[in-house]
């Protein structure tokens, strides 16, 4: 299996996963600390800032994408709750 | 109720409401107060009352206007009791202009279910003509809701500040310097619909405290002629962070609270306290739950940059006193703070994850694992709390410890 390396910019943890986890996922089982509300996209609470490796995430949903226009996010911001990393990627939480 | 010249209160007395909102205890009633504007070419309405109040608002406007003089209505926030008249105004008005904030576009389809209300959305510094009377709006969001806003009627220098300087407290003298002794009202209704949102107090107050103000007409309670400045000077006193005063800002604080059956939460506690202070530059503060009040407890939450919170499982839950503390920090803002929990437990040890669910819930940060302990901890697992105590001090101190993880062994 695939595998990536997701890096918590804040906290200082790398975590080797299979390539196609959930970021939130992730933030979880390690304790990251990524805020989320209700994990369906649809209220913004996981945005989170892609440091680097913004090519290695799995395309944004239309959903996603109206509540990334909604909360007026960066180019370079993703929900954590949707977003899957394929690749090698670092991310701070957006708040 | 001639207010000045040129502006009537036109709201209603509510005497017999004792909880508003479901939290908000009322024992002396409240007042949904609401305002006629009268300009050399029309006349503003400015906020209305909850819906079941609707025939004193209606009697008191045709007092002293006719509905084909209203040009204007200006809605300040749309929390119900505020909008509840308005689809039966703009019913009676309709050739009216209806100004909102922004953010309050969403709120009113959603409030009304009516689409086809039209509006006009204002922004701070945006104003309305009134022929020789001029209102002014000020975009004043989350106090408290997102759709807040004051209105400044410029030539009288009267603040039309919606729940800003409000409270619940009926008495038909309307005026402050009339109505009987209601600081309690006035401080109550701060600490529970303003605290949690005092940064954006400190905005607002941005804006309003650089106005002429003659008089204050708050949404609720009594109106403010008498020393008005006063209330303002009294929102920056409330607003301001109190431990800031007595140590540096840069200075960061934990606090760490636990509550323990048997001392083995407690010997948990110490030992992250032990390990935190290993990385130092902040102050630290241990507190058992079991000997204190909740209410103190969360005045330093609210200044402090670290909570850690530490319960035992007793029969699948966190202890009584631990819900206590995390449900009152509803009262406050606690968005971002670095957050923990931990605590022994004797078979099934579900309180941690519970806690640090309450935690996440209340967007608090979360940097580590919550650290659960069957029992007694040992010497080693004793290591293992002044390491999670480096590892949140670490985070605090903003030098995060570098770790690697692989997912597929946890």
């Amino acid at each position: 299996m695939a595998k990536a390396i997701l890096t918590f910019a804040d906290i200082g943890v790398s975590v080797t996963v299979p390539a196609g986890t959930r970021i939130i996922e992730v933030s979880e089982k390690v304790g990251a600390g990524i805020v989320y509300g209700c994990r369906e996209s649809d209220c913004g609470t996981c945005l989170t800032e892609i440091v680097t490796g913004m090519e290695n995430l799995s395309i944004p949903s239309p959903i996603e994408l109206a509540t990334l226009a909604e909360k007026k996010a960066k180019a370079n911001m993703r929900l954590a709750c949707q977003t899957l990393v394929l690749g090698d990627v670092t991310i701070k939480p957006g708040y | 109720m001639a207010v000045t010249d040129r502006v009537h209160w036109i709201g209603a007395f509510d005497p017999k409401m004792r909880t508003f909102d479901v939290i908000l205890k009322t024992p002396n009633g409240t007042t949904y107060n609401a305002y006629l504007v009268r300009g050399s070419e029309g006349v503003a309405v400015i906020d209305t009352v909850k819906a079941e109040t609707a025939d004193q608002f209606f009697t008191r406007l045709e007092a002293v206007a006719d509905y084909s003089e209203i040009k204007v209505i200006v809605l300040n926030h749309l929390e119900p009791d505020h909008s509840g008249a308005l689809p039966e105004l703009m019913r009676r008005a309709p050739q009216a202009t209806l100004y909102i904030s922004d953010a309050a576009q969403l709120m009113l389809k959603a409030l009304l279910n009516n689409s086809n209300i039209a509006y006009t959305p204002v922004t701070t510094n945006d104003r309305v003509s009134l022929g020789d009377r001029t209102l002014r709006f000020l975009n004043t969001p989350y106090l408290h809701w997102p759709d807040t806003q004051c209105t400044y009627l410029e030539e009288e220098g009267v603040l039309f500040s919606g729940d800003v300087f409000g409270c619940h407290y009926c008495d038909e003298q309307l005026f402050n310097d009339s109505v009987g002794d209601f600081r309690f009202s006035f401080e109550y209704y701060y600490s529970h619909i303003m605290r949690p949102f005092k940064q954006y107090v400190l905005s607002a107050l941005e804006l309003i405290e650089p106005l002429q103000i003659n008089l204050i007409a708050p949404t609720h309670g009594p109106i403010l002629r008498d020393h008005p400045r006063h209330y303002v000077e009294r929102y920056r006193e409330l607003s301001t962070p109190q431990l800031h005063l007595e140590i540096d800002h840069d200075v960061k604080t934990m606090l760490i609270f636990y509550i323990s059956s048997y001392g083995n939460t407690m010997h948990m506690a110490e030992a992250i306290r032990d390990g935190a202070l290993e990385i130092g530059g902040f102050r630290i503060s241990l507190y058992d739950l079991e000997g204190g009040e909740v209410e103190p407890f969360v005045d330093l939450v609210e200044d402090a940059d670290a909570i850690l919170v530490g319960s035992p499982t007793i029969n699948g839950d966190a202890v009584k006193p631990v819900w206590d503390l995390l449900s009152s920090f509803a009262k406050i803002n606690v968005k971002g703070k670095v957050a923990g929990a931990f605590g022994s437990y004797g078979w099934s040890g579900e309180a941690v994850r519970m806690v640090e669910d309450r935690l996440r819930g209340l967007k608090m940060r979360v940097p580590a694992g919550g650290l659960r302990i069957k029992l007694i901890p040992s010497d080693v697992e004793l290591e293992d709390c002044r390491d999670y105590g480096r590892d949140i001090g670490a985070f605090l101190m903003g030098k995060p410890r570098a770790r690697e993880i692989d997912m597929s062994q946890l």
